[in-house]
């Protein structure tokens, strides 16, 4: 069934399909339109849902924490400062292993306080074990809240999945909204290995030791050997989500390429590269200067963590110059993307020169013409810009 | 792909005693019950159990005479304190034990 | 309280292990001792960081017999919260669902979760340890130290300021049931944590618990040290039951009754020796003021 609804109610309509059991919330702009959609698809026994409103982020995730580790599905939402007040969370549910999900329309981050889009809350929190999925479109979200619930049961891996802040959480789409029964065949119910068991009592999470110890069944594993296999299973999950992708696509014949997005790459000699909406505004940019020649394409991002750094490697080998647009950076050194994308790059014999462009920062509009300006340029010159990255659209 | 079962990918404890290890290791004194003046033991029925109720550690049975397992007995003297006949004394763990006692 | 446990007739199942990492003659064993006792098997246990974490082992070892999850400092009364929401979504409704924290993880960093579950009125027990300073980490000073009392954060002159009232402000959220208890009266605490599991809504427990290194007495003075608190009229025993407030076994025994002098409890342990006279007396006047409302 199509609608036309905003990009936070597609997540939440995904959530629902989804039956999650055990939804924790606490308001912050961009994200209360979601929320306040979930409230209403509980209240309306829609969902039949347990809905916590709590009174902080940081509480709101130790309630999917706990509810997922009693073996519920489990979800809750934020931006920005929320996302961050979580933060010791959210190593902790990676640590703990839990499939919970978890959407974050992006938001810039304060100090000075800004309401609005860019993406520097979600790519700060990459290293905290979670998967990261990106959204660029309505139907996107919908479908990578259902597939994001789904991947985290099967790799028990907790996943981000993100989208911009206003620009698609505020914004109205046209999009199909997924069969209940279908969802339901697509997404199986919720079985832990191990829950919280009176009938089977153990202790989660304890103190665990620097070294393996014995026990009954042999030797059990250390601090390392458990957040190791966290990072492999993370490195494992881009060929399952691949997997899942596929299933997905078969049920309801949306998907192909899930890790990143490319647009006229094949033949192109340069690429801008990206994370979330821009990529579709970059295929504006992309078609004028087709009209005009030049090899372009745009890839976007989309499996930000665990990075597909395979699949970016044999996208961008053999070309003449990647442009990595990022709206968010590692500050004091590059652009987060740039870093990972050339990283990944070092041990192609062919590869590209790579470029950085920052913008967008706390809401700064994006506007095609400047896209256009620093894509000639990187075109014009690729061997000549170099390595320090470039800031779009300041006005002083 | 390490194929871990997944509750080793977890850090979940079971339930099992001596985590600390032999904590009757820790002990100085060790409690000695003169059972002449052991209340449940001179009543001959069940009585007092002060030794019991108050053990931090679960070491003292409920039992006529009341038994103390030694291998996890930290021997803080809560018992010899607590007991109202004044039947437990803390002894030096040097001291060699009496037959019987 | 009706039905009063007696030595005689607490049951003897024990759901701790032996040999756990608590130091020798700690109060926190006597009170999860008989705390889990009272609880029995179907609870479920929420716990931050603590002296209980200790206490219930490290990986993969467990001294208690019932589930627990370890959770972050700050969150303990928001877990609790998640896992009776998943309790109510899994129709399991005969679980005690029980959070258990220190004096430091309820009253200072959990204080908010605690405040937000307690606002929802969310179905759980809340048990507070209060060893008045972070123990655990090495007796630094907590919002529940005592005026006066020696702490490693607070080395020389002693905490300056008054001992934070957390049952009152839990008290304060007016949810169903708040009781005060002791290590040093088990009995007592096991009949509060029982009546706990027979009511609905939020149930506080605020547990005064001494600590033999954190206080610096010999192991064997816990209960005797634990029952002058009681019988000085410094920490008193109550139960407030939809707001109505009383007195409870040994501190409403104490009413009208002459009260040990606080210098009876103080000259026990060496974290109050930087009190000087004047100190005292205020604190004996405070616990003097107190008592006349009483």
């Amino acid at each position: 069934m199509h609608i036309i609804e905003s990009g936070n109610a597609a997540a939440a309509t995904g959530v629902k399909l989804a039956r999650a059991q055990v939804i924790a919330a606490y308001p912050i702009t961009p994200q209360t339109p979601l929320t306040e959609k979930l409230s209403e698809f509980v209240e309306s026994k829609e969902l039949d849902a347990e809905y916590i409103l709590v009174e902080s982020e940081h509480s709101a995730m130790a309630v999917c924490i706990a509810a997922s580790t009693a073996g519920t599905r489990a979800f809750t939402a934020t931006s920005a400062n929320g996302l961050l007040y979580m933060s010791e969370q959210l190593h902790w549910a990676a640590g703990a292993r839990l499939p919970i999900v978890m959407c974050v329309p992006n938001r810039g981050i304060g100090a000075p306080w800004t309401v609005w889009n860019d993406q520097q809350d979600t790519i700060s929190q990459r290293d905290v074990g979670w998967i990261q999925i990106y959204a660029n479109d309505h139907q996107q979200i919908i479908d990578s809240v259902i597939k994001a619930f789904r991947l985290a049961q099967t790799v028990s891996i907790p996943v981000m999945v993100c989208y911009d802040g206003y620009l698609l959480s505020h914004t109205y789409m046209p999009f199909d909204q997924p069969d209940q029964s279908k969802v339901d065949s697509f997404l199986p119910a919720f079985v832990p290995a191990h829950f919280l068991d009176p009938e089977n009592p153990g202790n989660f999470n304890a103190i665990t030791l620097p070294d393996v110890r014995p026990n009954s069944d042999g030797i059990a594993p250390g601090y390392i050997e458990i957040r190791s296999n966290l990072h492999e299973d993370l490195r494992a999950a881009l060929d399952t989500y691949i997997d899942i992708d596929k299933e997905f696509e078969k049920e309801f014949g949306r998907g192909g390429n899930p890790l990143v997005e490319e647009y006229e790459c094949d033949d192109a000699d340069f690429v801008a590269v990206c994370i979330g909406s821009l990529s579709y505004q970059l295929r504006d940019v992309i078609d004028i200067m087709r009209n005009d020649g030049v090899k372009i394409g745009v890839m976007g991002v989309q499996m930000y963590r665990p990075f597909p750094d395979k699949v970016i490697v044999d996208a961008l080998s053999g070309k003449k110059c990647a442009i990595v647009f990022e709206k968010a950076l590692s500050y004091g050194n590059q652009g987060a993307l740039y870093g990972d994308i050339k990283s990944a790059l070092y041990n192609s014999d062919k590869r590209p020169f790579v470029h950085n462009y920052l913008l967008g920062l706390g809401g700064r509009e994006i506007k095609t013409q400047q896209l256009l300006d620093a894509l000639t340029e990187s075109c014009t010159s690729p061997e000549t810009i170099g390595d320090t990255p470039r800031w779009i659209g300041l006005k002083l | 792909m390490k194929t871990r079962e997944f509750a080793d990918k977890i850090s979940r404890s079971e339930p099992g005693p001596g985590d600390g290890g032999n904590t009757g290791s820790w002990r100085v004194l060790r409690p000695v019950i003169n059972l002449e003046a052991c209340i449940p033991v001179k009543l001959n029925k069940k009585a007092c159990f002060n030794c019991w109720l108050y053990c931090p550690d679960c070491v003292v049975s409920k039992t006529i005479p009341p038994v103390i397992n030694f291998d996890y007995c930290k021997g803080c003297g809560i018992c010899a304190e607590e007991c109202p006949a004044g039947a437990i004394s803390m002894v030096d763990e040097s001291t060699p034990i009496e037959e019987g006692k | 309280m009706e039905n009063k446990t007696t030595i005689l007739n607490l049951t003897e199942d024990e759901f701790v292990h032996s040999g756990t990492r608590a130091c020798t003659g700690c109060g926190l064993s006597i009170v999860y001792r008989m705390g889990v006792k009272a609880l029995g098997k179907d609870s479920i246990l929420v716990v931050p960081p603590s002296c209980l974490t200790m206490l219930q082992g490290i990986y993969p070892v467990a001294s208690a017999k019932l589930p627990s999850i370890n959770v972050t400092f700050a969150s303990t009364g928001a877990a609790a919260t998640g896992v009776r929401a998943a309790m109510k979504a899994l129709k399991k409704d005969n679980v005690n669902v029980v959070a258990w924290a220190g004096d430091g993880g309820t009253g200072d960093i959990g204080i908010q979760a605690l405040s937000g579950a307690c606002e929802r009125g969310e179905d759980l027990i809340y048990i507070c340890y209060d060893n008045e300073a972070y123990m655990n980490t090495g007796v630094q000073r907590s919002g529940t130290t005592p005026k006066g009392v020696l702490t490693t954060t607070t080395p020389i002159v002693g905490k300056l300021q008054e001992k934070k009232d957390i049952p009152a402000i839990i008290a304060a959220h007016g949810i169903d049931y708040v009781a005060t208890a002791s290590a040093a009266y088990p009995l007592d605490l096991y009949d509060k944590v029982k009546k706990a599991t027979t009511l609905s809504g939020t149930k506080y427990i605020h547990v005064h618990t001494p600590c033999p290194p954190g206080w610096s007495f010999d192991t064997r003075y816990t209960i005797k040290i634990g029952k002058l608190a009681i019988k000085t009229g410094l920490f008193d025993l109550y139960e407030i039951e939809n707001g109505a407030f009383q007195l409870t076994g040994p501190s409403k025994r104490l009413v009208g009754k002459e009260r040990k002098p606080v210098t009876d409890y103080f000259n026990t342990q060496g974290r109050f020796k930087s009190l000087d006279e004047e100190m005292v007396k205020t604190v004996q006047d405070q616990v003097d003021a107190k008592w006349a409302n009483y």
